[in-house]
């Protein structure tokens, strides 16, 4: 039994603990600048200046909303299901965190000659389980809705539920033609084959086009926000939270933001790659701990863009009507996915026999 | 049918061409209005710390004026009180005493002077009507406050600082008027 225990390396399992707290938690103060910032781009494209009040340029104003969710009351409606109510925005932000385990944020540091690796897992099905664990999201809003005891958030639910659903299916199949390319499902191995390659986005602009339309559907973002429709739905799913519950719900959304701009990042924008610079000889040149930061700040910084597209995208378009969102999704996405993965299989197959049939 | 005015316009419901059905090309030129839209000059202005200045006729909060001299200017004639269409105006008058004379301009004046500003409507008619110069209104305005009782402004709130003991809280209460 004691050799047991000694035979583990529990240098690594310190080191995974630490990287997984240093994630979450990154991922928290991000989701909570991302409401700041929504508010900031909602405003400057509204001609408006947005929060400006709480510090310098708004800058506690997440800290003031989150004090204010965390002083409201509580309220579990009488004629709920209590543990499943309670369940629903707890799986909602668990789901939201759970991606974030397999994503390479940067190469690996070098501590006193041990290599250690910025990525929490890097399971060779790495794709496989984001897709898993995106599709489990929507039981967070399922279960919030049906829990609620309310024909709204029922309702919300069930068009949640058939969106996420309708938009995976596209989402797999535009991936399915980068797999094609990469030849493998490992996060780390696809963007260290990007670093030697051009960006993915290059290969497959219709695979990311596509992939992006569903990433807004899968976050229930704005144009695809119908589980939320303020004027047909009241609330939607959460019109009978209150308090920090409502808080883990809008905040599961802004975490899903971040992931799934850190998951389109890393497929299609070289991931943690710095455009233009050999990583290998800087790290040689430099030092391995400082190419790690810089990779990592590289990845930030495309986040960060595809954050502000997100936004962007959010206050310029209206939402989908509900039969148009299923037309999209079903008819010209799904389709197009195809065409796409079939184009990809014959260029790849031409590729191995040296260009001719 | 006729139509009513020249301004109705007929809804056309062709069908979207192809071009309109993709979507995206539409959705690329809003995006690049609201992009345009994140530089363009913000008509905000950052009230508490900048204000716009006032047209020269602005109403706002009265005071009650003080002469050269620093001594009150009302004469408690009361009127203020009947010109005011609101009856937001009361006041007790006193007879001054001797050895007042550096207080009160006249022989007569407001021990009590209230104006409700929740009845009061800004018109400016106590300004027009006061024969001695003693009530004017000026640039301050938007009091705020927790309690109905406390928007009854008498003399200690209404009064101007005195300019000879008080020069600079004067002249900031005087404003551009």
């Amino acid at each position: 039994m004691a050799s047991l225990l000694l035979s583990v390396d529990w240098a690594l399992i310190l080191e995974k603990c630490i990287l997984i707290a240093v994630i979450i938690s990154l991922s928290l103060v991000v989701a909570m600048y991302e409401t700041w910032a929504e508010r900031k781009v909602a405003a400057v494209m509204q001609d408006r200046r947005g929060p400006n009040r709480a510090g310098i340029f708004g800058i506690l104003q997440p800290l003031a909303d989150g004090l204010k969710l965390f002083m409201k009351e509580e309220i579990i409606p009488n004629l709920s299901n209590k543990f499943l109510f309670v369940l629903g925005p707890g799986l909602a932000m668990l789901t939201a965190m759970m991606t974030s385990a397999i994503i390479p944020w940067s190469s690996h540091l070098d501590i006193k000659g041990r290599i250690v690796s910025l990525q929490i897992a890097d399971i060779n099905i790495g794709i496989l389980y984001v897709f898993g664990v995106v599709s489990m999201g929507v039981y967070g809003i399922m279960i919030g809705g049906w829990a609620s005891n309310n024909k709204f958030s029922l309702l919300a639910a069930i068009r949640g539920a058939s969106q996420i659903i309708s938009y995976e299916l596209a989402m797999g199949l535009s991936f399915i033609a980068l797999l094609m390319l990469t030849g493998t499902l490992s996060l780390g191995t696809i963007v260290t084959q990007q670093q030697d390659h051009l960006w993915n986005i290059v290969y497959q602009p219709l695979g990311f086009f596509i992939f992006l339309i569903c990433a807004f559907a899968e976050c229930n973002r704005t144009p695809f926000d119908l589980s939320e429709a303020e004027n047909e739905l009241n609330f939607g799913y959460h019109q009978e939270y209150s308090s920090m519950k409502l808080g883990f719900y809008l905040f599961s959304e802004y975490v899903n933001m971040f992931i799934s701009s850190a998951v389109m990042a890393t497929l299609f924008f070289g991931g943690y790659d710095i455009p233009f610079v050999n990583d290998i000889s800087f790290g040689q040149a430099h030092g391995q701990n400082l190419l790690a930061l810089l990779q990592g700040l590289s990845l930030f910084l495309k986040i960060a863009v595809f954050i502000f597209f997100f936004m962007w995208v959010r206050w310029t378009i209206p939402r989908f009507r509900y039969d148009q969102l299923m037309r999209l999704g079903w008819r010209i996405l799904i389709p197009l996915a195809l065409i796409n993965m079939v184009a990809t299989g014959f260029l790849v197959l031409l590729k191995a026999h040296n260009w001719h049939f | 049918m006729q139509p009513l005015t020249s301004r109705s316009k007929t809804v056309e419901r062709k069908p979207m061409t192809m071009w309109e059905k993709m979507y995206v090309p539409a959705i690329a030129k809003g995006m690049s209005i609201t992009f345009g839209h994140m530089f363009k000059k913000k008509p905000t202005v950052n009230y508490p710390e900048k204000t716009r200045p006032f047209s020269p006729v602005f109403r706002g909060l009265h005071v009650l004026n003080r002469d050269e001299e620093g001594r009150e200017r009302c004469t408690a004639c009361g009127l203020c009180a009947v010109a005011c269409p609101a009856e937001a105006i009361t006041m007790d008058a006193a007879e001054r005493l001797p050895g007042e004379e550096n207080l009160y301009r006249e022989e007569k004046y407001a021990a009590k002077y209230e104006i409700n500003m929740l009845r009061c409507i800004f018109c400016g008619l106590c300004e027009e009507a006061c024969p001695k110069d003693a009530i004017y209104l000026s640039e301050t305005f938007a009091p705020s406050n927790y309690g109905r009782s406390k928007f009854i402004y008498g003399k200690e709130e209404l009064l101007i600082p005195n300019p000879k003991t008080q020069p600079e809280e004067f002249a900031k209460a005087k404003g551009n008027k």
